[in-house]
């Protein structure tokens, strides 16, 4: 089977996710992703929405986070309040699965405005959500976004959820819990962050993508590992399930 | 005891100019038809209070009901953004909006707070983000036992909270289930309430996962059968996702956005489909 650049990146996305975990998932791409790891190789895996549905498993995807599939055969529905206190706040969840406007090379996040001013924007994006206390208190984070100059920036225009803020030192001089992202999935390859210095590494290709192509797609000099791999391409069952979750007459 | 009254009343009675009106609901449950009755009754210079800011205060931005939003989260669920919204902010149109921004963590235990009776709520949050440089009601907190740094946000405490419900008896208690986000936090935290319901009942049954809301809670309790449209009600209806995609075409364009809500919102019945 031949496939997408974006269905290459969501089936990359949802390998990242190890069956039995508790993954805090946010609508779009991590959705779709999570969703294709459970019915895959992670039957196990717990979807957390920030609508207070704990073990959801909504056999189509929702399309809004509060979608009622997901309260239809959760483990639990709590408040939104108790979401974030109780569950997320002390370190529950193991994995957060964000997506982002614009990234930078430290993995911090901006989905909040682009140009111009806060007060004056040139574009006003959705805002914080619940994503600055998912980066915060995660045990590790896990970022889905299409690489880009748009997306992958030198410099955010505002910083909504930290990654590792200017550098190695700065999440546990914040006081942030959780490690921070451990991974970013793109329709390009795989970014992982340095070991000493925290700065996105391109450590993966897709098959066909280049490290030049990687390059051009970032606003910055992208550090390159030693040695880049290549992703294993998507096989014929993880596609066919991916495509059965994305049909339409799946859809609401 | 809750007042049993109609939604011109209610709104009538307990939303003024100036107020600060929380209408919450998390996907579920949102208050359309008690939103559209503040439009047709020209309320303005509202500080709208919400997480999630759709569809609903898309509408209430756009009519020039508000003069302020806080917020956590503003945009199209599952479709993109809030064009209403981004053109308060972008162009002043029609007509500047304060933004006060949080998280949704932040936005959950202000109500919290309120509702509790507290001057303040305490979180691990916002910390390394942008968010408290722009945002005045964020602040630290030593903690008096650890010594440790901890956020602390106000109390939330609307004017008014007005939320939609699956029933209520004729006492007015009130009954909510499926996905009940802030809304318990959001009626407790607010000087007045109103909630709108599918259907007023003699007898409530219980229903797993229940949230109840007792009559003596809150202020008035309104009929309103799919007054959470193009939201559900758990039980009742299924969301019309094909209302939120259309609602992008419609909301674009300033004059097909006037045309639309004097269609269906001042007219007609808002129910139909976004384009029908």
């Amino acid at each position: 089977m031949t496939w997408s650049a974006d269905e290459m990146m969501t089936v990359a996305a949802a390998r990242q996710l190890h069956d039995g975990a508790a993954c805090f998932v946010g609508i779009g791409l991590p959705s779709t992703a999570a969703n294709l790891a459970r019915a895959t190789h992670a039957p196990d895996l717990v979807l957390v929405y920030e609508s207070g549905c704990l073990g959801a498993k909504p056999s189509r995807l929702p399309l809004s986070i509060g979608d009622g599939i997901l309260a239809d055969d959760a483990d639990a529905v709590v408040s939104v309040a108790e979401v974030f206190n109780y569950w997320l706040q002390p370190g529950r969840i193991n994995i957060g699965f964000l997506g982002a406007a614009q990234l930078d090379r430290f993995a911090n996040i901006n989905t909040t405005m682009v140009g111009g001013t806060y007060a004056s924007p040139k574009v006003r994006l959705p805002g914080a959500g619940g994503a600055p206390e998912i980066a915060a208190s995660c045990k590790e984070v896990v970022i889905v976004v299409r690489q880009n100059l748009r997306t992958f920036v030198d410099r955010l225009d505002f910083v909504t959820s930290v990654g590792y803020g200017s550098g190695p030192k700065d999440r546990a001089r914040l006081g942030l819990r959780g490690s921070g992202p451990r991974t970013v999935i793109t329709d390009i390859g795989i970014l992982e962050p340095d070991v000493e210095t925290r700065e996105l590494t391109l450590t993966r290709l897709h098959p066909g993508a280049t490290v030049e192509q990687a390059r051009a797609a970032t606003g910055w000099p992208l550090a390159i590992a030693p040695r880049v791999t290549t992703t294993k391409p998507p096989t014929d069952r993880e596609l066919q399930v991916l495509r059965e979750l994305e049909s339409p007459q799946k859809r609401p | 005891m809750a007042q049993i009254c109609s939604l011109r009343q209610a709104i009538s009675s307990l939303v003024s100019d100036g107020d600060v009106v929380a209408m919450e609901g998390f996907t579920h449950l949102i208050p359309f038809a008690a939103a559209h009755e503040i439009i047709r009754q020209e309320r303005r210079n509202l500080t709208l209070v919400r997480m999630t800011p759709d569809v609903i205060y898309d509408q209430l931005i756009g009519m020039g009901c508000a003069s302020g939003l806080v917020f956590s989260w503003g945009g199209n669920p599952g479709v993109g953004s809030l064009h209403r919204f981004r053109d308060a902010v972008e162009n002043e149109w029609p007509q500047p909006i304060r933004l006060e921004e949080h998280s949704h963590a932040g936005m959950a235990n202000r109500y919290v707070a309120g509702a509790s009776g507290l001057p303040f709520a305490v979180l691990r949050g916002y910390t390394g983000t942008d968010l408290p440089t722009h945002t005045e009601n964020i602040a630290t907190i030593v903690c008096p036992f650890t010594g440790e740094t901890l956020t602390a946000v106000p109390a939330l405490c609307p004017d008014v909270g007005i939320v939609h419900a699956q029933r209520a008896d004729r006492k007015g208690n009130v009954q909510m289930w499926g996905i009940t986000g802030v809304q318990k936090e959001a009626v407790l935290a607010s000087k007045r309430s109103i909630v709108t319901v599918e259907e007023i009942v003699d007898h409530l049954d219980p229903v797993p996962g229940q949230v109840m809301l007792p009559g003596w809670a809150v202020t008035a309790v309104v009929e309103a059968p799919a007054g959470a449209h193009p939201s559900y009600a758990h039980g009742y209806s299924v969301r019309d996702n094909d209302f939120y995609v259309q609602w992008d075409a419609v909301s674009r364009d300033r004059e097909s956005f006037l045309a639309w809500m004097q269609a269906h919102v001042f007219n007609g019945s808002a129910r139909i489909g976004a384009s029908g």
